[in-house]
């Protein structure tokens, strides 16, 4: 920091109000160049991080399928008042657009987009592409509704109307297994696309369970580690962090090598007669809640061993002097002062189990996998982005109101490493 | 050794079942890592105890096949540069951090941490749509602008803690005797963090090299990294070739969690709070 050299000459009031406005403009040029330190990674991440996120949210509520490819049926659309069968105008607008997407191959994509809402619609629409293929003129409905009566149905036009609008909430809607009915209401979705609330609960609920697993097996040991003199402390402590810094994918193979059905658990079982026959242990949700908390312990295990450490062994000699018995000095003196790091341990792995995707994909069944495998499967096999991002948008918000509780409670700059 | 010399007898029980509790949670811990290990050295395929016989096969297998050879040197540039990046602008921004008079630090932190808490998953979907956009898909640039961006938090953070015990008096004396800020910043402040800064670096470097989720978006076969590899190994069969790469990637953990207790120590040696 350099020390502003001072006007020989001024008076005393001109000095400090020249003063004032010096250190102001020292501070504020030592501000800047703090800030020009942190500008680099902030611009970084904004860039190459928060971007792409923002967009991607910007996908769960975008719907331009239809109007790019059909603009003069959602043109024509506008102006239909949606009680009956739309009139040969929108039928021939449709035509048109069928045969600009026949020779652009995106009639395929446009059935895909109306069949989420419309079951059934894809085919129709590439049976219409055929239909306007074959040539000839108009009129237009007569031919649509003779090639299949479902043409005619109000509630499909009300549907591709909808469709037309630049924005949309069906992906949304359906991430909490809601739709909007014809007339616009919404109403919960059909049964067999209510598959996501299940979701959700089953990634909720799995978080949990593994987060009290870790708890009831972490707290122990963070006392232990606590209480140890430093020098077999630091041994033990190797035993936590071996794990931590292990890959994941190699703690999950080892399990899959462990837990399968002709794996080494098994022997076991089967060598001391516990079982006759082998057990299925993997491809289960025990297999899933096993192998996270496996993962998850020792994320569990340090912060509540941080705040055990800073806890004075007198605490609880003071309690048992003054006639609490082991258990209430324990349980009255030395628990309540765990936890904030019991806190911390705990929300931190219950925020990162919601996002586990690798593990249970490799060690879970189908009935194991969480929010975040359905977002993988929705952009590479089903090709349906906008559910993808609906459902990745969800469980970003329910991550950021966690992270934001554990800013809060714990607060980030807390957060220790090995 | 665990109960304190007045402990009733009733308590010394509670004492041993403690103990044996946290034993069995150690050995729940390590055994599946130390279980997988030795199958690596198997003579047969099959994972089984006792070993058939012995046998370094599957380590030839892995370091003479073409696929594994490949994904082993991709991990390593990929993770070598996103390192690099993460490490430089992570610390410039925890030293900026650290001055404590950057508007709205709190939020710039949270922001800056904040991919290490995002799922993975969402991470990588929104880059794959993100990174199409500008060409960056299956180029081994945008792989590596994600793994950093995955790597930062983790070097903010450690040498944010570094900087938190550090005495500014000591830059201030630098400057008052005429050094300039960059002297003063190679000569005094960087040799005080630089454990900071390098345990950050491993983490970094670990988490790129174990990363599997943004890579198998973002990559293309030609980039295709160890962990990916590995992960579509799983996928079909598990081959012994993998419990070979997974020994081996147990030992680079070993070694970098001795790194790392050794700069710790080192840390706390300059910073003299204690042995």
């Amino acid at each position: 920091m350099a020390v502003a050299a001072l006007p020989g000459e001024a008076g005393p009031a001109g000095d400090r109000t020249s003063l004032k406005t010096k250190l102001r403009r020292a501070e504020r040029v030592n501000r800047l160049r703090s800030f020009s330190l942190v500008a680099p990674l902030l611009l970084f991440v904004l860039a190459v991080f928060a971007l792409p996120i923002g967009l991607m949210l910007l996908r769960a509520v975008e719907n331009t399928e239809v109007r790019e490819t059909m603009p003069r049926t959602i043109d024509a659309l506008d102006a239909w008042d949606g009680r009956e069968t739309p009139g040969e105008e929108v039928f021939a607008a449709f035509a048109t657009d069928l045969v600009q997407t026949q020779k652009d191959r995106t009639t395929a994509l446009v059935g895909k987009r109306i069949n989420y809402e419309v079951p059934g619609a894809r085919s129709r629409f590439l049976k219409a592409g055929r239909l306007v293929d074959a040539g000839g003129g108009g009129p237009w409905k007569e031919k649509f509704l003779a090639s299949d009566a479902e043409w005619g149905s109000v509630e499909f036009w009300a549907i591709m109307k909808r469709a037309g609008q630049t924005l949309t909430p069906y992906y949304l809607l359906t991430s909490v297994d809601l739709r909007q009915d014809a007339g616009g209401a919404v109403t919960t979705n059909f049964a067999d696309q209510s598959i996501f609330i299940d979701i959700f609960i089953r990634t909720l609920s799995i978080s949990l369970v593994v987060t009290l697993a870790t708890l009831v097996l972490g707290y122990p040991v963070a006392h232990l580690l606590a209480i140890l003199p430093p020098r077999h402390a630091n041994v033990l402590m190797i035993l936590v962090l071996l794990p931590f810094t292990t890959s994941i994918l190699v703690r999950t193979t080892a399990w899959i090598v462990l837990l399968q059905s002709n794996g080494v658990l098994n022997d076991i079982l089967l060598a001391l007669h516990l079982t006759t026959e082998r057990v299925q242990l993997i491809f289960n949700r025990f297999g899933t809640v096993l192998a996270m908390t496996h993962i998850q312990l020792p994320f569990t295990i340090l912060p509540i061993y941080s705040v055990m450490k800073s806890i004075p062994p007198s605490h609880l000699r003071a309690a048992r002097s003054l006639g609490a018995g082991p258990l209430t000095a324990f349980v009255s003196v030395y628990v309540p002062q765990t936890l904030p790091g019991v806190g911390a341990g705990c929300l931190l792995t219950f925020i990162l189990s919601l996002g586990y995707y690798i593990t249970p994909a490799l060690v879970g069944g189908p009935q194991d996998q969480m929010v975040s495998y359905f977002v993988a499967l929705y952009t590479n096999r089903e090709m349906n982005w906008g559910q993808a991002s609906a459902l990745g948008g969800i469980l970003l918000m329910i991550t950021l109101v966690l992270y934001a509780v554990f800013n809060r409670v714990v607060g980030i700059d807390k957060v220790k490493l090995g | 050794m665990l109960a304190p010399s007045y402990a009733t007898p009733r308590e010394k029980l509670a004492y041993f079942l403690f103990a044996v509790f946290c034993t069995l949670v150690f050995l729940f811990l390590v055994g599946p890592i130390l279980v997988i290990m030795p199958l690596s050295f198997s003579s047969e395929p099959w994972f089984t105890y006792p070993l058939p016989g012995l046998s370094l096969r599957w380590y030839i297998d892995f370091f003479t096949d073409e696929r594994w050879r490949i994904a082993l040197q991709n991990s390593g540039i990929v993770a070598v540069f996103s390192t690099l990046i993460a490490t430089g602008l992570g610390t410039l921004a925890a030293l900026g951090l650290s001055r404590g008079n950057v508007p709205f630090a709190g939020l710039i932190l949270s922001i800056l941490i904040s991919p290490m808490i995002v799922p993975v998953v969402i991470v990588a979907v929104a880059m794959f749509f993100g990174f199409a956009a500008v060409g960056l898909n299956n180029t081994y640039l945008g792989l590596i602008l994600a793994h950093a961006i995955l790597g930062t938090p983790f070097v903010v953070i450690t040498v944010t803690a570094t900087l938190t015990g550090f005495d500014r008096s000591l830059t201030r004396a630098a400057a008052s005797l005429g050094a300039s800020p960059w002297t003063t910043f190679r000569t005094i402040t960087l040799p005080l963090i630089a454990p900071g800064v390098t345990s950050g670096a491993l983490f970094a470097f670990v988490t790129s090299w174990d990363e599997v989720v943004v890579a198998l978006f973002l990559a293309s076969p030609d980039q295709r990294t160890l962990p990916r590899q590995m992960f579509s190994g799983i996928r079909e069969q598990i081959s012994p070739t993998i419990t070979a790469a997974a020994t081996l990637l147990v030992i680079f953990a070993a070694l970098l969690m001795l790194t790392l207790e050794l700069l710790r120590r080192r840390s706390e040696r300059l910073r003299g709070t204690g042995g």
